[in-house]
């Protein structure tokens, strides 16, 4: 198993380089312990209030006509949401040769596969009858029904799992080389499971040669796939007749804001990640500046499409758009709508434009507002436009979560924190070929060429 | 369907039949506080004038039966369709219960099933067995009470004849005191309602939507700006 020559080495390395990078799965502390119990508990209570909420009715939850649709479905788009960190900032990263990005790029796409089965699982959360979900796939069956392809929901079924899918590998293809690097340096069931993965990896520069190609190509079709699924989830509103959700701009709108709560969500987790695992050598301050700068950038454009949205909704004066506007701006969800303001703008535009607050802490405080205005954005994109008085009808409900909704949404975030965790455990959360490794000799130009040497 | 608001009286007896017809759970005062009723057929009133010389229109509305529905083409599951016939049905057995249709209404005449509702004993000895009872987590909406239909076409076909037209009558219309509510094949040029269906003050809900509802409203003579919007028709009665 131990390969001998250094050519046939996974990754040729200076020796002991990588030990750090693999404490983490090595060593587990109590306090992982602790935290992992904790967890499981939080997210066996949200598994037991969806199975109670199956065996009792949707009429558990706040929802009732005609808002059919709230908090999961906000937790949903939510999600997808966060799972544009991994694949648009380390995607675009690799693409565009940003070489700061190697200890990045692997935490960002754990969190796009995670967010996204997590995000995947609120549509069924969110069904009448979820046990059925599946009747939403084209499968071949005796009745000879197929699902309706005219559906926008429909097009979300295939958007998340061709997007689950290519994220999947677009996190697995980059591993390899440490995968086959784990194999080598562990015993036991480690072993036989790294062995698995590594798919027999040895790092010849024919393998090398076609990694970095496949992980070329899939960077490129990586950032096709996010940016349509978000333009879908956006569609599953703005193909809707409902006014407020009837809006052209949602597609570029909502990708922007999946974009700006992914970078959010990617800087809060390597904050932690640094703390707990010491990867303060490898997690520098000027890799936080530099995802800052992006924050900022997305904190503009998130400010000038809701400027956007909210100013031509006003100037058009449609009479069925104006009750969902007016309940936002002055209405009955005006403290959550100038709360989302100022937790995605007020907030955190000075803190990460002015350079003497953009440090560590600040960042993750305006990740963190940022994280709870764009969850709060998604709640007011769906619920006052369902639950305002549309056309002619006076036929208004106002919508109050029931504890259910709030402990199945409280669990998603605990499940969030636990796959993160196990997954760390698991395998390297930082790229160690990328960042420590040499490749055995240049192949060409882009990924393979030697890391940036920046840590110690 | 056709009715007819210079007549309606919005007595609610449509609403009775139809709920009885159609196995339409009853919810309870406490979800009726909280928008949870189910009701396929109700009636909308609204008022008009100062505080004594006020004026009220009912207009019994239900599911338009649109033949552009917007409910249709979002159901991932095919689970609402527009039928040879023309009514836009829903299939329970296949509904999943994304509620999007429901959303999609402008009419907001579809009800979700949010509980396995019961009925208080006796209620349930009554209950009309050509309906199915819904479960929890289903769609329902008006159905111009299809199972009249059916039934109609197939003593029809099995005596060998075409379907006459005072066959059917959905329940709303069979109970109307009034009459104010009509309804035929429009498919048949000599029906009533193909002849009533050219009324010059006959309007559609929300027709700038152009969701082509198969219910249509005879305005009312006394109807705020029936005379300026229409001068001549005031005549042809």
């Amino acid at each position: 198993m131990n390969a001998t020559s250094p050519a046939a080495a996974p990754i040729s390395i200076a020796p002991g380089r990588e030990a750090p990078l693999l404490r983490p799965m090595l060593v587990t502390g109590r306090a992982y312990k602790h935290m992992v119990i904790l967890l499981t508990g939080v997210i066996s209570w949200g598994a037991f209030c969806f199975i109670y909420q199956g065996f009792i009715g949707l009429g558990l939850t706040g929802l009732r006509r005609p808002v059919f649709w709230a908090f999961f479905i906000t937790d949903f788009v939510f999600w997808i949401g966060i799972s544009h960190a991994g694949t648009l900032i380390s995607a675009i990263l690799r693409l565009s040769s940003a070489s700061w990005r190697y200890p990045v790029t692997r935490a960002a796409e754990a969190i796009t596969v995670f967010a996204l089965g997590i995000g995947g699982v609120f549509p069924i959360v969110h069904l009448g009858r979820p046990w059925l979900f599946f009747w939403l796939a084209p499968y071949p069956n005796a009745r000879m029904i197929w699902p309706n392809f005219r559906s926008p929901l429909e097009w979300d079924f295939f958007a998340i799992s061709t997007y689950l899918t290519g994220s999947a590998l677009y996190l697995f293809l980059p591993m390899l080389p440490d995968l086959a690097l784990a194999r080598d340096r562990s015993q036991g069931w480690r072993h036989r499971l790294y062995r698995f993965l590594a798919m027999s990896w040895q790092g010849t520069q024919q393998q090398w040669h076609r990694l970095e190609l496949a992980i070329q190509l899939m960077a490129a079709v990586v950032i096709a796939i996010a940016v349509s699924v978000h333009t879908i989830v956006s569609w599953d509103f703005s193909m809707a007749i409902v006014p407020s959700w009837h809006s052209t701009i949602f597609g570029p709108y909502f990708v922007a804001g999946a974009i700006f709560s992914g970078i959010a969500a990617l800087i809060l987790i390597m904050a932690i990640l640094r703390r707990v695992y010491h990867l303060e050598d490898y997690l520098q301050p000027k890799h936080f500046n530099n995802l800052a700068k992006l924050l900022l950038t997305m904190t503009l454009l998130w400010g000038y499409f809701v400027f956007a949205e909210s100013i031509t909704t006003w100037y058009g004066n449609l009479p069925a758009e104006m009750p969902a506007f007016w309940s936002k701006i002055s209405g009955h969800y005006a403290p959550l709508f100038w709360a989302m303001v100022l937790c995605n703008f007020v907030i955190p535009f000075p803190i990460l434009a002015i350079k003497r607050l953009r440090t560590i802490t600040g960042m993750v405080i305006a990740s963190i507002t940022i994280l709870i205005g764009m969850w709060l954005e998604r709640f007011l994109i769906v619920v006052p436009g369902a639950a305002t008085q549309r056309f002619a009808f006076d036929n208004w409900y106002g919508y109050f979560p029931h504890w259910t909704e709030i402990s199945i949404s409280l669990a998603t975030l605990a499940a969030m924190a636990l796959l993160y965790m196990v997954f760390s455990k698991l395998f390297p959360i930082i790229s160690i070929w990328d960042v420590v490794g040499q490749a055995p000799a240049p192949t060409g130009e882009g990924i393979a060429e030697p890391g940036p040497g920046g840590a110690p | 369907m056709l009715i007819d608001l210079n007549v309606c009286t919005g007595c609610s007896a449509c609403v009775v039949a139809c709920r009885a017809e159609n196995n339409i759970p009853i919810t309870g005062a406490h979800e009726a506080a909280r928008n949870g009723t189910i009701q396929w057929l109700h009636i909308d009133r609204a008022w008009s004038g100062g505080q004594d010389d006020f004026s009220v229109e009912s207009r019994p509305i239900t599911c338009q039966q649109c033949d552009a529905a917007p409910c249709e083409p979002v159901c991932p599951v095919l689970a609402t369709y527009t039928n040879s016939e023309g009514l836009c049905v829903q299939v329970y057995n296949r509904c999943v219960g994304t509620r999007y249709c429901a959303l999609n209404c402008p009419y907001d005449q579809r009800f979700f099933n949010w509980f396995d509702y019961q009925w208080p004993t006796p209620m349930e000895v009554q209950l009309n067995p050509d309906v199915s009872r819904r479960t929890r987590g289903v769609m329902e909406k008006c159905s111009f009470c299809s199972q009249r239909v059916l039934a109609a076409e197939r003593a029809a076909r099995s005596e060998g004849r075409p379907l006459r037209e005072d066959e059917v009558q959905p329940a709303c219309v069979q109970t109307c005191p009034a009459q104010a509510l009509l309804f035929g094949d429009l498919a048949d040029p000599d029906s009533r309602i193909a002849r009533a269906w050219r009324h010059p003050r006959l309007e559609t809900l929300l027709e700038e939507l152009g969701t082509l509802p198969r219910v249509r409203y005879v305005r009312r003579q006394d109807a705020p700006g029936a005379e300026a919007l229409q001068p001549g028709a005031e005549d042809d009665e």
